[in-house]
């Protein structure tokens, strides 16, 4: 808990009610340790009554314990503090257990990717492809696939990321009138655009152009750049619009151009968030199955040409060995960890270059 | 690049040097404002494109009679739009239970990260969030199959034996496979998502109204909801947006989930009710061919209007606030 300085001390003049009835200006307040030993007490008690109702679990107790510590502080703060303050706590109670529950998918579900994957994962599974591999067979491995989702992944990332700067830097810099609002507009609706419908528009666009037995890893770089594009814009134009017009104004005001203004002070000073938020579409389309699935599919070997010919990628390997079971199971988790893996890799990355490129921020 | 007009940057000789680099700038700066601008015409080009190809594609269907339809081997409905009914309420249902669950735990995470939690601490939850958001679908349907449909078993087991008589949980057969596990997915799916957008809209929160609201006596709880949820209301509409977007056309958790079923059904626990278009689409899109594509395309164009209204409604309620942003 940070404490702020404010709430600690005892602020001035009390409510005139309350006031009226202390005769004094000083509030009391819980302890510091007062939550803790709420916490201590609620567990303590949770424990207690599901050994009365039964045998106790460590989910239950949790989560009664929970329920108790909810009440409990919340009413001992309204006789000891007053309203005020507790629906504070009751607050602070609340986002604290919202975290606290969103972390339960979300460490389960990397612990079982990390300890269902490492049972076949190893340097074997990762350069190895599918060719020979059947039946109850536990070889094979993503070679394949990593190739396929580097470049289909790097292919939709050269469309998508010029275009949407760009664009970002049109709608905030350049974009008045009817035709900036129905960019945005349309950006808007291009972000909810399903991945499937991505994955079906170049199935057709590719189809009913080189007839409909076409299959590349363009189509799949053109659906996913469809996916990626929006979610540049958005975030580099969220970025943009955060750089204070002082900043602008100080560039106009010695000389500089609009077009350096933007690329020398307004690009510059965005830039952490720019690559944060082109490295979060890519992590975002790098895992995209559905549209894949439609329109590169999946084949046992190496598949080097973009433009020609089936290719395998992560995500649809993944899926098309979960869907096979038996040993492909324990591929499929294999390969979302290959996943995952190489997702870290890109944030960590993305954090790098914008901890050593941003300029130093005031908070 | 208004004041510099090109009559004003040729009169300018090259002997004076700030007009050189003016002239300079005149003309890269036009580039620079045409290559911007071309690439804003890019998103529209796109996506009348996709709208285009999409109709194009479906029109054998949308105008195939329904006896045509109907050789189809997997078509049992009288009509398409008695076919596309029941996807297109499988997958509302699915993501709007995905939003109930996702958006106040969002809104949760994303305060406990930027006001609550400490400075120090909050900065590598950030970082944990910013990974989740990238955690790819395949995994969540991996995960929600394998993982969470045996957690869920004896929660779904205990809630339609003591709350069955509520319709919504009626009727629970195990393995969880029913549209609640694959809502429950999705809405793990969205959440970091929105926390993330969330968190980034409400750390920009101006400090002095923070300070403001502080200085004049509020809690913590009064200084967030004066001066943080306001100024982040718009960014959190976006947020669920967005969440909301991902949901309806996420494709791989309810394909790998739910077992699926053509019914207009509120029984959330019985598995075979129902049945999202995208899943639909992708389990049947890879052995369909001729008319069956065309219908599935069809299908698809309905995802994607369903998807337009959807977010002609949320940029309505954001056009009802003023922007605050640097740039105008």
């Amino acid at each position: 808990m940070t404490t702020l300085p404010l709430s600690s001390t005892p602020a001035a003049p009390a409510p005139p009610g309350r006031g009226a009835a202390s005769g004094t200006a000083r509030r009391s307040r819980l302890k510091p340790w007062a939550p803790w030993a709420a916490a201590g007490g609620s567990l303590v008690l949770a424990f207690l009554v599901t050994l009365v109702a039964g045998t106790p679990s460590f989910a239950s107790v949790v989560a009664l314990a929970a329920v108790f510590y909810l009440v409990g502080l919340t009413a001992w703060s309204r006789i000891v503090e007053g309203p005020r303050w507790a629906t504070d706590r009751l607050a602070t109670t609340l986002v604290t257990f919202a975290f606290g529950l969103a972390l339960v998918p979300l460490i389960s579900l990397l612990w079982t990717v990390v300890s269902k994957g490492s049972k076949v994962f190893s340097l074997t599974f990762l350069n190895t492809n599918m060719v020979g591999v059947f039946g109850d067979m536990t070889e094979g491995g993503v070679y394949h696939a990593i190739i396929g989702t580097v470049l289909i992944t790097a292919a939709a990332a050269a469309i998508s990321v010029p275009i949407g700067i760009l664009t970002a830097i049109y709608l905030v810099e350049y974009g008045r009138g009817p035709m900036a609002r129905g960019i945005t507009f349309l950006v808007d609706v291009m972000t909810g655009i399903p991945s499937i419908v991505a994955g079906l528009f170049a199935f057709s666009l590719f189809t009913l152009i080189f007839g409909p037995a076409y299959r590349a890893g363009i189509m799949g770089a053109v659906a996913l750049s469809l996916l990626m594009t929006p979610v540049v814009i958005r975030s580099v134009e969220e970025m943009l619009r955060l750089v204070p017009n002082e900043l602008r104004e100080a560039a106009y005001a010695l000389g500089v151009p609009k077009w350096l203004t933007i690329i020398k002070v307004v690009l510059r000073t965005a830039i952490a968030g720019i690559v944060t938020g082109v490295m979060l579409a890519v992590a975002r389309v790098i895992g995209e199955t559905a549209p894949l699935l439609l329109t590169v599919g999946i084949i046992t070997k190496v598949n080097w040409d973009l433009f020609d010919g089936l290719m395998t990628t992560l995500p649809v390997y993944a899926y098309n060995q979960y869907s096979q079971g038996g040993a492909g199971v324990d591929r499929a988790w294999a390969a979302a960890l290959t996943l995952i893996l190489i997702v870290m890799v890109l944030n960590l990355i993305a954090r790098l270059v914008s901890k050593f490129f941003s300029p130093k921020a005031a908070r | 690049m208004a004041v510099l007009s090109p009559a004003k940057t040729t009169k300018l000789t090259s002997e004076d040097e700030p007009a050189v680099k003016r002239s300079k700038g005149g003309i890269a700066g036009r580039l620079f404002q045409w290559l911007s601008t071309a690439a804003g015409l890019t998103i529209l080009v796109t996506l009348a494109a996709v709208a285009g190809f999409l109709i194009l594609r479906a029109w054998p269907a949308l105008t195939a009679s329904p006896a045509e339809l109907q050789e189809i081997s997997w078509f049992k409905a009288d009509s398409l739009l008695s076919y596309v009914g029941p996807l297109i309420f499988g997958t509302l249902l699915a993501s709007v239970l995905a939003l109930l669950i996702a958006v106040p735990l969002s809104v949760g995470i994303a305060l406990f990260i930027s006001h609550y939690a400490p400075r120090r601490l909050a900065q590598g939850l950030g970082y944990i969030i910013d990974l989740l958001a990238a955690i790819p679908s395949v995994v969540y349907g991996l995960w929600g199959a394998l993982w969470l449909a045996p957690v869920l078993n004896p929660i779904f087991e205990w809630l339609t034996s003591s709350l069955g008589f509520i319709p919504l949980f009626a009727g629970y057969q195990p393995p969880a496979k029913n549209i609640l596990t694959a809502s429950i997915v999705l809405g793990v799916m969205i959440l970091p998502i929105i926390t993330a957008v969330a968190r980034e809209v409400f750390l920009q929160t101006p400090r002095l109204h923070e300070e403001a609201a502080l200085a004049l006596g509020a809690t913590r709880w009064e200084m967030v909801r004066m001066a943080v949820l306001p100024f982040g209301r718009s960014g959190l509409v976006s947020a669920s947006m967005l969440g909301l977007g991902r949901a309806l056309g996420e494709t791989m958790a309810v394909l790998m989930i739910l077992s699926p079923g053509f019914l207009y059904s509120f029984f959330l626990l019985e598995p075979g009710q129902h049945q999202s278009i995208a899943a639909n689409i992708a389990a049947k899109f890879p052995e369909a061919s001729g008319l069956s594509v065309s219908a599935l395309i069809a299908t698809g164009l309905a995802l994607f209007v369903i998807t337009l209204v959807v977010n002609m409604f949320a940029r309505w309620i954001i056009s009802r606030r003023s922007e605050f942003s640097g740039a105008n």
